[in-house]
């Protein structure tokens, strides 16, 4: 994944991943809508997983009636008609009706902005939502599009040539947050 | 509180958090063209039948449409009839977004006498990116597709050689209603000789690890086939016993000029799926047509419509599976 002389700099630890993920569940419980119902949906796949832990937070802590949903936003994305890019197709599913929902949207990175546009787009295909919170784990600035996460956990300064790398254990075996300089 | 209850019941990811289906996306789609079954890999299958679950998804939407083949055209080349194929290819590009045309091939200059060649070099030149094609002649679309490399070609049945999109679709299904391939027995019932159906289902399906039996008369076998990896069986019984699947091809009357069998009505008594008849094979055993379905002949109208037939559901998979071959071909790299 990367090369050896690449620098590899720590910015989260299991730790601290978690009181983030505690903090991101703490913002949708804060801006939960008083008249309307509620709805945390991620972007596969980290942000899926982020939701389905703040989902099980906000239930923990007895917090009922607020829906679940991923987003695949595979075929939204600006850049298939590039040659030779074939992003593997994953599920969408939105049980319920965004109508007059308000949807907490939940994803790992924020960049360039273009993966919540395309997330945007795929998700008012379903309706017209009351409104669309963007919470994030990492804001790493340099964006393209302008769209600007509601709540970001971590924000970190970046260069063009840094990727940020979000390990979630349900996915990559462990939590932790690695700027990673190519 | 109920709606409390049921989201409560969402398992958690253990694992992978990405894809719960049976067949594997690790292998990309890198061929341009869709031509046939036999030539593609395990994986390249598992990939397109992968995929194929994104976009079933989309078909129960109340917005039927995605932007991803946004200013791709897409011509069927049509010089067989079908109503099916063709409407479903045509729901599955503008589901995608893409611009469709039916070029009618028998009000065109084919009927002039201009060859194949030409008339897909001018629809090329009309701008296609794709192009969706049914043809008398086994192995016309890899005629086409050795000499066009910058348009994508689909087979949408060529003579009796393959129709790669229905086996696919065929496969799906049963992934759909079985949760696996692997191990199944699956009975293809009727006349195989002519059958580009069959033939596509059969490399498919052993590529996949499920069992295959022909059935059908003997003059509608050929022997060959035995050299695929499959079983053939002339008596009914003897083929449907602990089948998974029965999958009944239609007689095409169209093709019968060389009396194959003495006629319809013996047709029926021998082979016709009947309810009784469809007991011989294992109790959840589905029945699959790819249509169009002659009801008193190949199947009775109480078993094609029964709760073991999976005809129309084979209907909304093929937009399924056809949205995924328009978008894998759209981003292969092979040229």
């Amino acid at each position: 994944m990367t090369s050896p002389d690449s620098n590899v700099r720590r910015i989260c630890d299991q730790d601290s991943v978690e009181s983030s993920v505690a903090e991101l569940a703490s913002y949708v419980l804060n801006n939960l809508p008083a008249n309307n119902r509620a709805a945390i949906v991620g972007i596969r796949t980290r942000g899926w997983v982020l939701a389905q832990r703040v989902f099980k937070r906000l239930a923990d802590s007895g917090q009922a009636g607020i829906e679940l949903g991923a987003l695949d936003i595979t075929l939204y994305r600006d850049d298939l008609s590039t040659l030779g890019s074939q992003p593997i197709v994953g599920k969408t599913e939105i049980n319920f009706p965004i109508d007059g929902c308000t949807v907490f949207l939940l994803d790992d990175v924020i960049y360039t902005g273009r993966t919540v546009r395309a997330a945007i787009d795929a998700l008012i295909e379903f309706g017209r939502p009351a409104a669309i919170r963007l919470a994030v784990l990492v804001d790493r600035g340099h964006r393209e599009y302008p769209i600007n996460a509601d709540h970001a956990a971590i924000e970190v300064e970046t260069t063009a040539d840094n990727i940020v790398e979000v390990r979630l254990l349900e996915v990559d075996g462990e939590d932790a947050v690695d700027l990673i300089t190519r | 509180m109920t709606e409390q209850q049921s989201n409560l019941d969402l398992p958690l990811p253990t694992g992978s958090a990405e894809s719960d289906s049976i067949f594997s996306a690790a292998t990309p789609y890198q061929k341009r063209h869709l031509l046939d079954l036999e030539s593609l890999s395990r994986g390249e299958l598992e990939r397109i039948l992968h995929d194929s679950e994104g976009f079933r998804q989309v078909l129960f939407r109340p917005v039927k449409k995605l932007p991803t083949l946004r200013g791709k055209t897409v011509v069927s080349l049509f010089f067989e009839n079908s109503t099916r194929t063709r409407t479903s290819f045509e729901v599955a590009a503008k589901a995608l977004s893409a611009d469709i045309i039916n070029f009618s091939v028998s009000t065109s200059s084919v009927s002039k006498g201009e060859s194949l060649y030409d008339t897909a070099d001018t629809v090329k030149a009309l701008g296609a990116d794709f192009i969706v094609m049914r043809h008398h002649s086994a192995g016309a679309p890899h005629f086409l597709a050795n000499l066009m490399k910058e348009v994508s070609i689909l087979n949408a049945g060529d003579g009796c050689h393959e129709h790669p999109t229905q086996g696919l679709l065929d496969i799906f299904t049963i992934a759909q209603r079985k949760k696996r391939i692997e191990g199944l027995t699956v009975a293809i019932v009727g006349d195989i000789l002519h059958s580009r159906v069959a033939r596509s289902n059969i490399w498919g399906l052993t590529k996949l690890g499920a069992k295959v039996r022909l059935v059908g008369p003997r003059t509608l076998i050929p022997t060959c086939f035995k050299d695929l990896g499959v079983e053939t069986h002339y008596k009914l019984k003897d083929g449907l016993e602990g089948a998974d699947v029965i999958n009944v091809l239609r007689i095409q009357r169209e093709r019968m000029e060389a009396n194959l069998f003495p006629s319809i009505r013996e047709y029926v008594l021998m082979y016709g799926i009947t309810k009784k008849r469809l007991a011989w094979a294992k109790s959840d055993a589905i029945l699959m047509h790819p249509g169009p379905v002659n009801r008193g002949i190949e199947v009775d109208q109480d078993v094609a419509d029964g709760p073991q037939s999976t005809i129309t559901e084979q209907v909304t998979n093929g937009i399924a599976v056809r949205m995924a071959a328009l978008y894998l071909l759209a981003g292969a790299r092979d040229t």
